[in-house]
């Protein structure tokens, strides 16, 4: 039977020679994600409820992003309970305000294709860019993974969404991401979604982690591309051997998919989301006389080193505006050090950026960069939902790192083509 | 948790893509669940938190539960004391949580017509929904079967407690 890369992975994990659509499975989980947020201190308390330990400590990956730095007494204490619970069962894989755990996953060389992983947090999605399976779950379910090692699915269809053509410059993948919101809708649960064609292939794994990471927003399952060079370039780089059958992990050529969506790149222009979501989208020049209080870069989805690079690409030899602030939160400490090296934070800052530390911070509301009543917020981060980022009156939009920067110097949104 | 007995309560009527970050705010993130629960759905509808009663039943729109992974999003509602939710789809995570607290999810027919203040009976094993103010009845699909050994079990956690429970260290 022919089946898609997600049916084929999770046929292995399952064990067994295929998954058929809709079928219910338990899969064996070859890495599970825990942060801080719904990871330990939601998790723990349950262990101890259960009078059970965890299943496999090298299989789980631990990681302290979303209330780093702690802020308060609440966060400081659910730092501490991380902590203690890395030490607790013998987790070697404990990665502490090392950045944001979607992209620490990819510097640290711990996703291969083919692998069967899940993460408790909704952005996970984010892993299948390197040709695996990784999908989101609640807190509840990672209890369930921790103790067991295995998780029950329903085998999801398959959407192929194929890129053809060059971008127009100043378009990045944030902008495509922003586009399928809007052409797919964010009701896609239960199913995957694939993505393909030439763009997609000449794209490096930064940016095709922007598609996967916003499968979530599609409400998707999860998004996966299939492995190829680049995919092994990236482990390698990592300090990782690729495994022996990588490349192998594909749809077969006369897959069934529920739907197949071609789009043109070259005709794809900068990209907003308007509150509050992400699917509210359009072409940027559309929202030009919308003044911003604050412009963030941050996020998994939007502070990697490419998106500062593209800010500072923007910000070279300019100034954000006076009346409007731009803050700027590394996607990870490697990306900081990155940054770092090449000048790039040294553009940021001279521009007039606020620099932040690592984690996710503003995206959630949870760090520094909290949004008052009735202001508004242009943002590379995923998310706008009504109260996102701060106060119930506030408002988001989504954009890519180079709109976003444009609009960091205009004091209102701004189509970034006319600065590049 | 659920169980084969009907669940009557007044209706609450959302939109479409009513998404956690509104069910759980992050600005209470860090605040325990019966604190949370007190902010949910504010930024739509100030009042619901405070005036819900146990058993009332929240109806919602397309992709109901759109958003991230926290669990409190599905907590809430229960902690409120919410009797069941009806949405016409739902979002996968939110749906998976809510089943794993015991929060009965089904999801509603295209013609079904429910306002607010509606009283209604739902069964979810039998896959009916009742609006007894508007003498209307649904049929819905009933909850899975492969959760119901879960549900039979009170919920995940002592379905795993039956299972997996092992001597560890603490």
């Amino acid at each position: 039977m022919a089946q898609t890369l997600v049916q084929k992975i999770i046929a292995r994990a399952a064990g067994q020679d295929v998954a058929r659509c809709g079928e219910i499975v338990t899969c064996n989980v070859d890495l599970a994600l825990l942060l801080d947020s719904g990871g330990p201190r939601r998790i723990w308390p349950r262990l101890k409820e259960l009078g059970a330990g965890v299943w496999d400590p090298d299989k789980i990956v631990l990681m302290t992003d979303h209330f780093v730095p702690a802020v308060d007494a609440q966060s400081a204490a659910i730092l501490k309970l991380t902590r203690e619970f890395a030490c607790h069962f013998g987790i070697e894989k404990f990665f502490d305000m090392k950045g944001i755990g979607h992209v620490v996953l990819a510097e640290q060389g711990l996703l291969q294709p083919g692998m069967f992983a899940v993460g408790g947090d909704s952005h996970s999605t984010n892993g299948g860019a390197f040709g695996c399976y990784m999908a989101g779950f609640g807190a509840i379910e990672m209890t369930g993974v921790v103790v067991t090692g295995q998780i029950w699915l329903q085998v999801p269809e398959t959407i192929r969404v194929d890129w053809f053509g060059e971008f127009a410059k100043g378009v990045v993948a944030k902008d495509m991401s922003l586009y399928l919101c809007r052409e797919l809708g964010m009701d896609n649960a239960f199913r995957a979604v694939e993505f393909g064609g030439e763009t997609v292939r000449s794209m490096g794994m930064f940016e095709r982690m922007v598609l996967t990471n916003m499968a979530a927003e599609l409400g998707a399952e999860t998004g996966l591309v299939e492995p190829d060079d680049i995919t092994l370039e990236a482990i390698r780089a990592a300090g990782v051997e690729p495994a022996a059958d990588a490349l192998e992990w594909r749809s077969d050529p006369d897959a069934v998919y529920l739907a197949r969506h071609e789009f043109d790149a070259a005709r794809l222009v900068p990209q907003v989301a308007a509150p509050h979501r992400p699917s509210n989208s359009g072409p940027a020049d559309d929202y030009c006389d919308v003044a911003v209080d604050q412009a963030y870069i941050g996020a998994c989805v939007g502070a990697k080193h490419n998106d500062l690079q593209m800010a500072a690409e923007v910000l070279q030899g300019r100034k954000v505006a006076p009346g409007t602030r731009l803050l700027v939160a590394p996607s990870s400490q490697q990306t900081m050090a990155l940054a770092a090296a090449d000048g790039t934070l040294a553009t940021l800052v001279e521009a007039g950026a606020t620099l932040l530390p690592t984690g996710c911070g503003a995206c959630a509301a949870l760090g520094a960069g909290v949004l008052a009543e009735d202001e508004v917020c242009i943002s590379s981060t995923n998310r706008n939902f009504q109260g996102r980022m701060g106060a119930n009156s506030s408002r988001v939009y989504l954009a890519s790192p180079y709109t976003v920067a444009a609009s960091a110097v205009m004091g209102r949104i701004a189509d970034p083509r006319e600065f590049l | 948790m659920i169980d084969s007995d009907p669940i009557y309560g007044r209706a609450w009527v959302f939109g479409d893509e009513i998404n956690t970050d509104t069910m759980a705010p992050g600005l209470y993130f860090k605040e325990p669940i019966e604190v949370m629960a007190r902010h949910c759905l504010e930024a739509v509808d100030p009042e619901f938190a405070a005036s819900v009663k146990p058993g009332d039943i929240v109806v919602g729109g397309s992709n109901f539960g759109v958003g991230s992974a926290r669990e409190q999003a599905a907590m809430a509602f229960r902690e409120l004391g919410v009797g069941a939710i009806l949405a016409r789809s739902f979002s996968r995570i939110f749906y998976r949580n809510a089943i794993n607290f015991g929060l009965p999810l089904l999801t509603l027919p295209a013609d079904a017509e429910i306002r607010a203040g509606d009283l209604l009976e739902v069964d979810p094993v039998g896959g009916t929904i009742d609006n007894t103010t508007l003498g209307k009845r649904y049929a819905v699909e009933p909850i899975p079967a492969h959760l119901m050994t879960m549900i039979d079990a009170g919920g995940l956690l002592p379905w795993l407690k039956d299972r997996y429970a092992k001597p560890q260290k603490f």
